[in-house]
């Protein structure tokens, strides 16, 4: 049987304006690549912050690793990419080299210091991820995209074997999008990594995700991308014409 | 006067090593307060310092026997702040803004029952750092030390969470342990800083060095080191100046802060024009 990265039972989230996740539940297994989908609105957000202990969840459960959340420890094992322009003060001092850096840092001793196979570690990431040359800029002089890249290098920086990405798209271009999406996939592929990555694109992330996941408040449909083509439920929900133009590729 | 001769007073002394340790302390704290947008939290924590020197002056409790009372006030109202941040609804400023005005209008109250405003109490709104006492100088470099320890210990769980709240929290970081020692620190050196430049120029001391630091540093230990040596020289500078020129200290270590900061802007558009605009 495979391992289940996360998993939820009949959870809830609720904020002041009431219920925004209804009795969601499923799991992840290692290795999957889940594509979060749904309108604005719909609790895509508040569930993977949930799933990371950033939301208080009102009622039922949520997994890490086989491990209640309240009890996980284990926070070297998940890389989390937030919605970069939401979090980026411009004006904050740390280099691209000191921003990837501070993720090995948040899980040594006293005294933190970077060693130089740290080093080695973080600029070969910056070269794998295309972003090498950048390491002595602020991060507030990055392009949307190079700012992308480089807090994906520090999500990836401690080898997590579960990488959650919110709306890590919002800020790129349709061409950017694509060529993103195609190197998370290759990330999964290359390290093995469980990916969960919301974003409003179905139809993009359907070329590469392993498993869609869609929501509106509930979890209307997780499975294969395939079984969300092929689903008459799906047919229903969005209408056969735009159920076509999402599964284009078939 | 030359320089000479106004350094081998004790008071000046005095006044330059206080000055300098305290100056340290809330340059360093600044850079993590500006970068969390928590600036006016040295102006709110200032006032309740107003209100419990008042306090402590009407028990009679002069000089460092007034810290006795200011400190825990001080320090309760720091995780008051927090606390009404996270669970009163409010934001940030809204909340500094409440505890500033119970600070003001307590010291007020106090003042105006214990025979009206007196010369001590009026001290601490502009400050007095040349009348600094010995023991004031030793209990200054005391919290200096425990509170830069503090900060050496928990440097990077601060760059962490002045960096993202949520990154650091999905690092394993206890975000709400660390923003209580921050804000902690901060209370401290308020209460340190009030003699120093008082209760109306308090927050230039935390806010000035960072803002003129982060128009140069390309780094985040640069940008402490910078605005550590900005608190520091503004203070040994305005001391000086004001010694020499007959101005009141408090408001000439502000002015060279803000003249500092002034050339840091200048400096930055020279510097880096591709990003100064």
């Amino acid at each position: 049987m495979s391992e289940k990265i996360v998993s939820t039972s009949l959870l809830s989230c609720s904020y002041r304006e009431g219920r925004v996740l209804e009795d969601i539940t499923f799991a992840v297994e290692r290795g999957d690549y889940v594509g979060i989908v749904g309108p604005n609105g719909s609790g895509k957000s508040t569930l993977v912050k949930a799933l990371l202990g950033l939301v208080t969840i009102a009622s039922g459960k949520a997994m890490l690793f086989d491990t209640p959340l309240s009890d996980f420890r284990d926070w070297h094992k998940v890389g989390y990419l937030p919605q970069s322009l939401h979090l980026v003060n411009p004006v904050f001092p740390a280099t691209v080299h000191e921003t990837v850096g501070l993720g090995l840092l948040s899980l040594k001793r006293f005294p933190k210091r970077l060693t130089g196979a740290d080093h080695d570690k973080i600029e070969s990431l910056l070269e794998e991820l295309g972003v090498y040359d950048l390491k002595h800029k602020l991060i507030g002089e990055l392009s949307g995209g190079q700012l992308q890249r480089v807090l994906l290098a520090r999500a990836l920086v401690n080898n997590p074997e579960l990488l959650v990405l919110d709306e890590p798209t919002a800020a790129l271009d349709p061409d950017t999008r694509g060529r993103f999406y195609a190197m998370i996939a290759a990330i999964n592929r290359s390290r093995n990594v469980t990916i969960l990555l919301v974003t409003h694109d179905s139809g993009a992330i359907g070329e590469h995700a392993s498993k869609m996941l869609y929501l509106d408040k509930s979890l209307l449909f997780y499975g294969s991308f395939d079984e969300f083509c092929c689903s008459p439920e799906m047919s229903s929900l969005f209408g056969e014409h735009s159920q076509h133009l999402m599964c284009h590729r078939h | 006067m030359n320089i000479l001769e106004i350094l081998s007073y004790g008071f000046i002394q005095r006044a330059l090593l206080a000055g300098t340790l305290i100056a340290l302390l809330c340059s360093v704290l600044g850079v993590f307060l500006v970068l969390r947008r928590l600036s006016l939290i040295g102006d709110g924590l200032a006032h309740v310092t107003f209100g419990s020197t008042a306090i402590a002056l009407a028990l009679k409790l002069y000089s460092a026997m007034s810290l006795l009372i200011s400190m825990p006030i001080v320090l309760l109202a720091s995780l008051g702040i927090l606390r009404l941040t996270k669970k009163g609804r409010l934001s940030g400023d809204t909340a500094i803004g409440l505890v500033s005005a119970l600070g003001i209008s307590a010291g007020i109250i106090l003042a105006s029952v214990g025979g009206g405003y007196n010369v001590d109490l009026l001290s601490y709104l502009f400050g007095n750092i040349l009348a600094i006492k010995g023991e004031e100088v030793v209990i200054a470099a005391l919290l200096c030390l425990g509170v830069l320890l503090l900060v050496t210990l928990y440097y990077h769980e601060l760059f962490a969470i002045s960096f993202s709240d949520e990154l650091a929290q999905v690092s394993g970081i206890r975000t709400s342990f660390i923003n209580s020692i921050l804000v902690l620190l901060t209370a401290l050196s308020v209460v340190l800083a009030m003699k120093l430049v008082g209760v109306m120029l308090i927050s230039a001391l935390l806010i000035v060095p960072a803002a003129g630091a982060l128009q140069l540093a390309r780094g985040f230990k640069v940008c402490i080191l910078l605005a550590a040596l900005q608190g520091c020289f503004s203070v040994v500078v305005g001391i000086i100046i004001s010694i020499i020129s007959n101005l009141p200290a408090s408001a000439s270590i502000v002015m060279i802060n803000l003249l500092v900061f002034a050339s840091a802007c200048l400096l930055r558009r020279v510097m880096y024009p591709k990003y100064s605009n």
